[in-house]
């Protein structure tokens, strides 16, 4: 079977800086791939790559065997690609239920002649809508919180709540860009096995950037590393903590070796 | 709150505008034109809402959008409407006439405003600002050009069609079309290219499209008003539509609280009535002659205040996310 998303050679230069060099990267369907590397290695580059945010220099990116070149984000979301951002990005003025209502635009049924109309078709969408929405927020215990500002969320349920927003758009494979960034202890346990249930749940492949090594080396199947752009190790959790290569790149960080 | 059954709102609204149009006539001529003009401005202030509150945009063209739809709507019932019409065509056949010229001045608007709208996609914030602005301006120097629609002078001579049941028939269209389509989980499109659009962007959201549909669907209301307000003062110049007119209904839209649409309604009409209360106020005794004088002073010092004392808008309750004080 072909993988879902492929990087073949992909670069992409920034003035003089090559933020990523020559980078292959495969993931198959219904597989969870940590995306490691040290501050400042081009991992959100990746995702921006693969969203469609930057288009590469060099190189060829595909989606489920389709080439990404030129497709626009929104584009590439109907596809099936879906993120989190490392900063958190909700809807400001929206409420937690709007945050994710908004993200199901893709998979509406009805357009402004049925919103002008109100007609019978338009509010039975919008309950069915609604009724999804509710559903998916009760899986992240979130759905007490409907009617509150995405903002006045706690940083970890902002961060939960930006995974809802992005499964509200059906994706087929998930971006997850520093999940467990500002979370304590029990909470990374808690996203660890929230990000597989979801994985299982959802039938989705998984692509995860994430500095907390026990969150990366704990769930991923397969772990590519970058340093300075460029691919050094890629293998299970256990090759690569033995990787010399990836010990140097972290050298002096005792968490690669736990 | 009203907004929450749109179609009711609509049917009342409208059954109201037809007993105004009724009663006009019983009215104090007065009170009718200080009515008409809150009409007009209602409408322009929540289509302008569109644009730049719910949807995020900052255009200063309004009064732009504006001119195209009185000069077209002008132009249909002065000029084209003799030869279509007898000079004793029924009533009937007059105010549809009158509708079809509203509606034509609206098109014309909105496809200004698409033009408008094109480079909002590639300008954000204050540069789009500019470049709304020079349209407007393009737009005066244009009607100023063309010799057939008065140049300098303008229109005059437009037949008075304009009665409180169109004002607020079209109101209450506006404000029902506006507020059921943002609504609805196709308008939160709008207000999430308005909140964050590389986020609406990820979600799949075309930020490109709802943008040119704000400013497409803002531009035909605000050529509708045009359109009422030409068939109102029965004269039309390019010197009406200018800068200073798109700044007084963005003073509505940001007083009544971006994307608040009760909120920009009730500003529309206070600050309609605000320099009427003025002069009326300097007219109690001698004694308040001075309130009377410095109305313009007054305004702006108001403005000033309520812009420190509540930025966020006067009607504006909703505690947003964005407005909050971060503790």
């Amino acid at each position: 079977m072909p993988p879902l998303l492929q990087l073949e050679k992909v670069s992409i230069r920034f003035g003089g800086l090559t933020a990523v060099s020559e980078l292959d990267l495969q993931i198959g369907a219904h597989e969870l791939v940590g995306l490691i590397g040290p501050n400042g290695a081009g991992k959100t580059t990746v995702f921006n790559l693969t969203t469609g945010v930057y288009q590469p220099t060099a190189g060829k990116i595909s989606f489920g065997e389709k080439s990404t070149a030129r497709l626009r984000p929104n584009k590439l979301a109907k596809l099936g690609i879906a993120r989190t951002f490392q900063n958190i990005r909700l809807f400001a003025s929206m409420t937690v239920f709007d945050n994710v209502r908004a993200a199901t635009q893709l998979h509406r049924a009805h357009g402004i002649r049925d919103a002008l109309w109100r007609g019978r078709h338009f509010r039975a969408g919008e309950k069915t809508v609604g009724s999804q929405i509710l559903e998916l927020l009760e899986i992240f215990q979130l759905g007490k919180f409907r009617d509150s500002f995405a903002k006045s969320l706690s940083y970890g349920d902002q961060r939960r709540l930006e995974i809802v927003r992005a499964l509200a758009t059906k994706p087929k494979l998930l971006l997850l860009d520093e999940p467990a960034a500002g979370m304590n202890a029990s909470e990374k346990v808690e996203l660890m096995r929230l990000i597989q249930f979801i994985k299982d749940k959802f039938q989705i492949s998984v692509l995860l950037v994430e500095h907390d090594m026990k969150v990366v080396m704990g769930i991923c199947e397969r772990i590519a590393v970058l340093d300075y752009g460029v691919k050094i190790a890629e293998g299970t959790p256990v090759e690569v903590r033995a990787n010399p290569k990836v010990i140097e790149a972290y050298l002096g960080e005792e968490i690669i070796s736990e | 709150m009203f907004l929450a059954r749109p179609r009711i709102f609509l049917l009342a609204a409208l059954a109201a505008s037809i007993v105004l149009g009724i009663f006009q006539n019983q009215l104090d001529p007065y009170f009718v034109d200080v009515l008409t003009r809150i009409g007009i401005n209602i409408i322009l202030a929540v289509s302008l809402n569109l644009i730049n509150g719910h949807t995020g945009q900052f255009s200063l063209g309004h009064a732009g959008f504006m001119a195209v739809g009185a000069y077209t709507a002008a132009a249909m019932t002065m000029f084209a409407g003799p030869h279509i019409l007898p000079a004793t065509a029924p009533e009937f056949f007059t105010a549809l006439w009158f509708l079809a010229a509203l509606l034509a001045g609206g098109i014309v608007a909105a496809a200004a405003g698409l033009l408008v709208g094109a480079p909002s996609l590639r300008l954000k914030g204050d540069y789009l600002a500019i470049v709304t602005l020079g349209f407007g301006q393009i737009i005066s120097v244009v009607f100023r050009n063309i010799e057939p629609l008065g140049g300098a002078l303008g229109l005059n001579g437009i037949p008075a069609y304009t009665n409180l049941f169109w004002v607020f028939a079209i109101a209450a269209v506006t404000v029902y079309v506006i507020t059921a389509m943002v609504n609805s989980t196709y308008g939160r499109g709008f207000i999430a290219t308005h909140d964050d659009e590389v986020a609406a962007e990820a979600m799949g959201i075309n930020t490109t499209r709802f943008k040119i549909v704000a400013f497409v669907i803002g531009a035909f209301f605000a050529g509708i008003a045009g359109g009422l307000y030409g068939h109102f003062t029965l004269t039309i110049s390019p010197r009406g539509f200018d800068f200073t007119r798109s700044i007084e209904i963005v003073v509505m839209v940001i007083v009544g609280g971006m994307g608040n649409t009760v909120g920009v309604i009730l500003a529309a009409i206070l600050l309609t009535l605000l320099p009427e209360g003025l002069r009326a106020l300097g007219g109690v005794s001698p004694s308040l002659n001075w309130i009377s004088e410095s109305r313009p002073l007054l305004y702006s010092i108001l403005l000033i205040g309520l812009m420190l004392l509540r930025p966020q808008g006067l009607f504006n309750f909703r505690k947003s996310g964005k407005l909050k004080i971060q503790n």
